[in-house]
């Protein structure tokens, strides 16, 4: 089973992208799949998680997850308040929306890491939200490139069941464009 | 044609209400069931399901509502939990009493002082003895296609069904869900024909004061008591269990899945140790089966899927064998235990069966409950067992000191 967790702040589409993960993977053929917001209220520009399990088989733990294959950072001011690593197996793959390149990101004992510079390709394709902008589709675009586990196309499939028209085009452009502006560093 | 779709299990019980085609629903919002019935008022506001969705100012109007529309013959719905559906108390003993089928879900959540949105099932096992039938959903599929068998079997044994599934762990976590084919579903659950109907036509005053003993009416007929009436809502209830395990099995039929009827069992049949839980607490439990016996500990699970009518006989069929019984519940009968634990025993003890049963309060107030903590637990009642204590309460990471 690969688990993901998404860290992110309220309002950043955690949730979303939680569940687009779990749809393209589901589409491509992963009998089992569950997305799952933080459980409980949430607000606006608070730190929150979200989780994603996908399995071959169907999955029969609902529980939150304690270390993830996979940890997701949309917002890189949140690695010096949450305890990130601490959600990350010791040889996890750590995904970061950040202009820096892996090696320049101030976090130790991560082996694997892979970074974009998503709020930038936000703004380039116009993803905002209320002024803010919407860095949840091109993370899912790092994870497909980082870690292979969902390929592009199908990543594609599960954007379009949470969006139509010009928006789908819009978010699978900015997707496509982190694709290939990930950095990635594998140490192990 | 039935298709998969990623959906929320309060996503799959609106589907389960639509695709039975209730008539009347009434609900009032309260978290974390609230999307049920928003996802339900946009159907309706489409166009997509034409159903009467009435609107009130609170949980006890919401079943006298439904009281009401299934007294005048329509399939009845609604869905709320916690404090709603504690609201709601006194008229879920009239709708049993009433011998209404109406369906309602209610998504588990713990009840205050002090306030909590989270996940347990206090909300439904306090309303236990109001003559509802009880079904635990252990995952999403459950849910929609235990909604569709409720209206069957409610209005086989006229009794009223809840659908109880865990708040957020299950209401709000997306998963695959096989969505059936509306026109199948129709022939599996035939339009509701009740055998009364108040009509203006033919006006009766229902459920007046009674008395104590038997009385003739007015043409001279011996009319039951109180006691007698309440005697018939228990054998409906006893006698529920072949309706339930009936519908259980043709929904296999028609549509492929079996959810057991009134209880299922995972990796029970050489079990040196058996887990009991309900609902999605019982789903941990089977990954905590597979962890205990990669270590070589011979664990199974058996989920209680109907809590009313309790299983009796199937509980002392499927313990018969069982060295060593855990009980996993996330409630608690303040003063004695947990409620799942003292029915097992109670059903236990008419077949002679003195097993040592280790029961656990766990995951009150939305605590979260690890596959691995339930396992770790197995292991610390075994060795408490082997060293010969046979009962013992324990609430899984809880201060209690």
């Amino acid at each position: 089973m690969h688990e993901v967790i998404w860290h992110g702040r309220g309002g950043q589409g955690v949730v979303i992208a939680a569940q687009i993960l779990a749809e393209s993977a589901y589409l491509q053929g992963f009998k089992g799949v569950t997305s799952a917001p933080t459980f409980g209220p949430e607000r606006r520009g608070a730190p929150l998680i979200a989780f994603t399990r996908i399995s071959d088989t169907p999955i029969r733990t609902f529980a939150q997850i304690e270390k993830a294959d996979i940890a997701v950072v949309l917002d890189q001011s949140l690695l010096s308040v949450v305890d990130v690593l601490g959600t990350l197996k010791p040889r996890g793959l750590l995904l970061i929306n950040t202009p820096q390149k892996p090696e320049e990101v101030a976090v130790k004992g991560c082996l694997n890491i892979a970074t974009v510079d998503a709020t930038a390709i936000a703004l380039r394709f116009h993803l905002l939200k209320e002024g803010a902008p919407m860095v949840n589709t091109p993370m899912l675009g790092v994870l497909s490139r980082a870690s292979g586990l969902v390929s592009p196309e199908y990543m594609e499939k599960g954007l379009k069941w949470k969006m139509t028209g010009t928006a789908a085009a819009t978010n699978i452009a900015a997707l496509r464009a982190a694709y290939e502006e990930t950095n990635m560093k594998k140490l192990s | 044609m039935s298709h998969a779709e990623i959906m929320t299990g309060n996503q799959a019980a609106a589907w389960g209400a639509k695709l039975s085609k209730v008539q009347v629903i009434s609900a009032y919002p309260i978290t974390p069931s609230t999307p049920i019935t928003e996802t339900i008022s946009q159907w309706v506001e489409r166009g997509e399901f034409k159903t009467e969705y009435i609107r009130v100012e609170s949980e006890h109007s919401v079943m006298t509502v439904c009281v009401s529309a299934s007294t005048v013959g329509a399939r009845t719905f609604t869905a709320t939990c916690s404090h709603g559906l504690l609201y709601m108390h006194e008229q879920l003993h009239w709708a049993a009493g009433s011998r209404l089928p109406i369906v309602m879900a209610c998504v588990n959540r713990a009840v205050g002082a002090p306030w909590s949105i989270f996940n347990d099932q206090q909300d439904s096992i306090a309303q236990r003895d109001t003559g509802w039938i009880q079904i635990y959903c252990r995952d999403n599929q459950e849910i929609l296609d235990s909604i569709i068998q409720a209206y069957r079997i409610a209005e086989q044994v006229y009794c009223p069904v809840m659908v109880c599934f865990d708040g957020f762990i299950l209401s709000h976590t997306m998963m695959p869900v096989e969505i059936p084919d509306a026109e199948a579903v129709c022939r599996f659950l035939p339009p509701y024909q009740p055998h009364t109907i108040l009509k203006p036509e033919t006006p009766r005053n229902i459920n007046p004061v009674i008395f104590p003993w038997q009385r003739r009416d007015a043409e001279g007929v011996l009319r039951d008591g109180y006691m007698d009436m309440r005697w018939k809502l228990q054998h409906a209830l006893e006698g529920s269990r072949a309706a339930i395990v009936e519908t259980g099995r043709a929904y296999a039929e028609a549509f492929g899945r079996d959810h057991g009827g009134m209880l299922w069992t995972y990796r029970t049949e050489d079990a040196e140790v058996l887990i009991a839980g309900m609902g999605s607490l019982a789903t941990e439990a089977t990954t905590a089966a597979d962890i205990l016996r990669d270590e070589g500990i011979r664990a199974g699970v058996v989920g209680v899927r109907v809590y009313r009518p309790f299983p009796r006989e199937e509980i002392r069929e499927a313990f018969k064998n069982a060295p060593a019984i855990c009980v996993f519940e996330k409630n608690i009968s303040y003063g004695y235990e947990g409620a799942l634990s003292a029915d097992i025993k109670a059903a236990l003890y008419g077949a002679g069966i003195r097993t040592p049963i280790h029961n656990f309060i766990a995951g009150l107030g939305g605590r979260d409950v690890k596959a691995r903590e339930l396992a770790e637990a197995v292991r610390s009642s075994l060795s408490a067992i082997a060293a010969g204590t046979s009962e013992r309460q324990t609430w899984l990471n809880c201060v209690t000191e």
